[in-house]
């Protein structure tokens, strides 16, 4: 059939039953969005909710101007927040690096069996939140720093693991090839073919982690675990509105600077 | 001194790549492995070294079977070896000197290779291959930061630190502009020939392998079909290798390069003097 003639095919980026079954679904969508605001709502009280502008106005006239002179007790809890975020990364590190070369399929000495159980131990670390961890801790060893460091440490070896791994099954095989080619031994052929492909990886990700870390550390201290997140507590609990503006002006400030810093290490090195 | 016996390689998924090939490599003497895409020339090369274990067959290098090696064994013979890539496999992160210096790991311990620490002797011999590549201002450079045609010296470079009896080199000029090909192939026979090397050269540019080997072998499907001098390539040969194609105009038109290549030379050579 040329193109000239006067029944060129028609063409349709759908077909009319793939159209109607799009607009089928569209329609399924917005009765479940209805149905679902429905029940969410049954139990609100909606006297609140249009107070909500006013409560918030009030508390926020409670809370301006911030108190500054509370500054002078905060000093110790933000060190200790940046402490323990920090010690709590390199305490992971040191344990999510020897994971990710059991867990990489292309570094692993055991596929059926150390795989496995590092890949499990990177799950089960990464499906528990430092906040849980930290519960758990603060528990078994008591209130305090070593309870928040290891809650960020037990945290970030999946976080800092998984992602190693990846990198480390993503590197150029015929680097690899070409090093086992010299005659080099096991630990050679991991210190020159995969360790200088992985450095620019595993540099971004702990930086990345840290800075985090520094954020989930702020928060640590609600449940006990140390840190500027217990006087963000007690502040609560008092109602003391000035101090808990000041520390949350606070924290912004620190995870602000640990962007910045987290930022300028990844372009660095990448 | 090289020799092969009946090697064959059948993989897992029933694919015969390497079908009872023999040959031998006598000293000093530059052999071009031709053949099409998946004839199991990469895979002849690797089995030679065992990145690719052979499935039988015997490799002799110097009264030494290869395949039967055990791994500390295979490793002792891996250092005499050298092996060249076609996309260089250098590690692009480290530097130049390092990547030559790679070609010693066979020879130190882990701890003064990971400290960089290798004897003084490697690395005067490190300097002086690297002069004798024509790299020698870039020998603290990143390997990244370099050309292709300077990143494949660099790979030769590191062959030859091996101080090797057998060069393996797996299509050295497939990424490199046709006139960088042909520098690199050059340099890679000067070197055989200075060091009485036999080199198995696996290569897809028939015009190339012609011109700068002793010998051809050609396989087609895992088998020989063609062994002899590069004069032997007839129009017949090439058909049975590779199939219809009009081989006297692909020659002639790459004559006609080479000439124009040396035309270039000589205008460059004028231009010079009159400076």
């Amino acid at each position: 059939m040329s193109i000239a003639s006067a029944e060129t095919p028609i063409w349709q980026h759908r077909t009319p039953r793939r159209r109607l079954m799009l607009w089928a679904g569209w329609l399924a969508c917005v009765a479940l969005f209805v149905w679902c605001w429905e029940r969410m709502t049954q139990r609100t009280i909606w006297a609140f909710v249009w107070d909500a502008p006013n409560a918030a106005a009030d508390i926020g006239s409670r809370a301006f101007p911030p108190r500054w002179s509370y500054m002078e007790r905060l000093w110790g809890p933000l060190w200790d927040t940046i402490n323990m975020a920090t010690l709590g990364t390199l305490l992971g590190i040191v344990m999510a690096v020897p994971l990710a070369f059991l867990a990489a399929s292309n570094t692993t000495p055991s596929r059926l069996i150390l795989r496995p159980i590092a890949l499990f131990i990177i799950v089960a670390s990464r499906s528990i939140n430092s906040l849980i961890w930290a519960l758990l801790l603060v528990s078994i060893l008591g209130p305090g720093i070593l309870a928040g460091i290891l809650a960020i440490a037990l945290r970030s070896i999946g976080f800092i693991g998984k992602l190693l791994y990846e990198a480390i099954e993503e590197t150029d095989i015929s680097q690899v090839e070409a090093i086992t080619a010299t005659g080099a031994s096991q630990s050679q052929i991991l210190t020159y073919g995969i360790v200088p492909q992985v450095l620019p990886a595993f540099y971004g990700i702990s930086v990345f982690r840290w800075d985090i870390n520094i954020r989930e550390s702020s928060i640590l201290g609600l449940v006990g675990a140390g840190g500027i997140g217990a006087q963000l507590n007690a502040s609560l609990n008092t109602l003391a509105w000035p101090q808990v503006s000041l520390i949350i002006l606070v924290i912004l400030g620190t995870v602000i600077v640990s962007e910045w810093v987290s930022a300028k290490v990844r372009h660095a090195v990448i | 001194m090289l020799r092969i016996e009946g090697l064959t390689k059948t993989y897992k998924t029933g694919d015969k790549a390497l079908s009872d090939v023999s040959f031998e490599a006598p000293q000093g003497q530059v052999i071009g492995l031709i053949g099409p895409s998946g004839a199991g020339k990469s895979t002849l090369i690797r089995c030679i070294n065992r990145l690719v274990e052979p499935s039988s067959g015997a490799v002799w290098l110097n009264e030494v079977n290869l395949p039967t090696l055990r791994s500390g064994e295979l490793r002792r013979a891996r250092r005499r070896i050298g092996m060249i890539f076609q996309e260089y496999a250098l590690v692009e992160r480290l530097t130049v000197m390092e990547n030559v210096l790679s070609g010693r790991l066979g020879y130190v311990g882990f701890w003064r290779s990971f400290t960089r620490r290798y004897p003084g002797a490697d690395i005067a011999n490190a300097y002086r291959l690297l002069d004798r590549v024509g790299l020698m201002a870039h020998a603290d450079k990143r390997a990244d930061a370099l050309s292709g045609g300077q990143r494949q010296r660099v790979g030769i470079a590191r062959a030859l630190a091996q101080n090797p009896e057998l060069l393996l080199i797996d299509e050295p000029t497939a990424s490199l502009d046709p006139k960088t090909s042909r520098q690199i192939m050059r340099l890679i026979v000067e070197i055989c020939r200075e060091r009485n090397l036999p080199a198995i050269i696996n290569i897809h540019d028939v015009v190339l392998a012609q011109q700068f080997s002793d010998r051809i072998i050609g396989l087609q499907s895992g088998r020989m079909v063609f062994d002899g001098p590069p004069s032997g390539l007839t129009e017949a040969v090439l058909t049975q290798i590779y199939g219809e194609e009009d081989w006297t105009a692909m020659q002639k038109g790459a004559s006609e390069d080479a000439e124009a290549e040396a035309e270039e030379k000589a205008q460059a050579e004028k231009m010079l003097r009159a400076l």
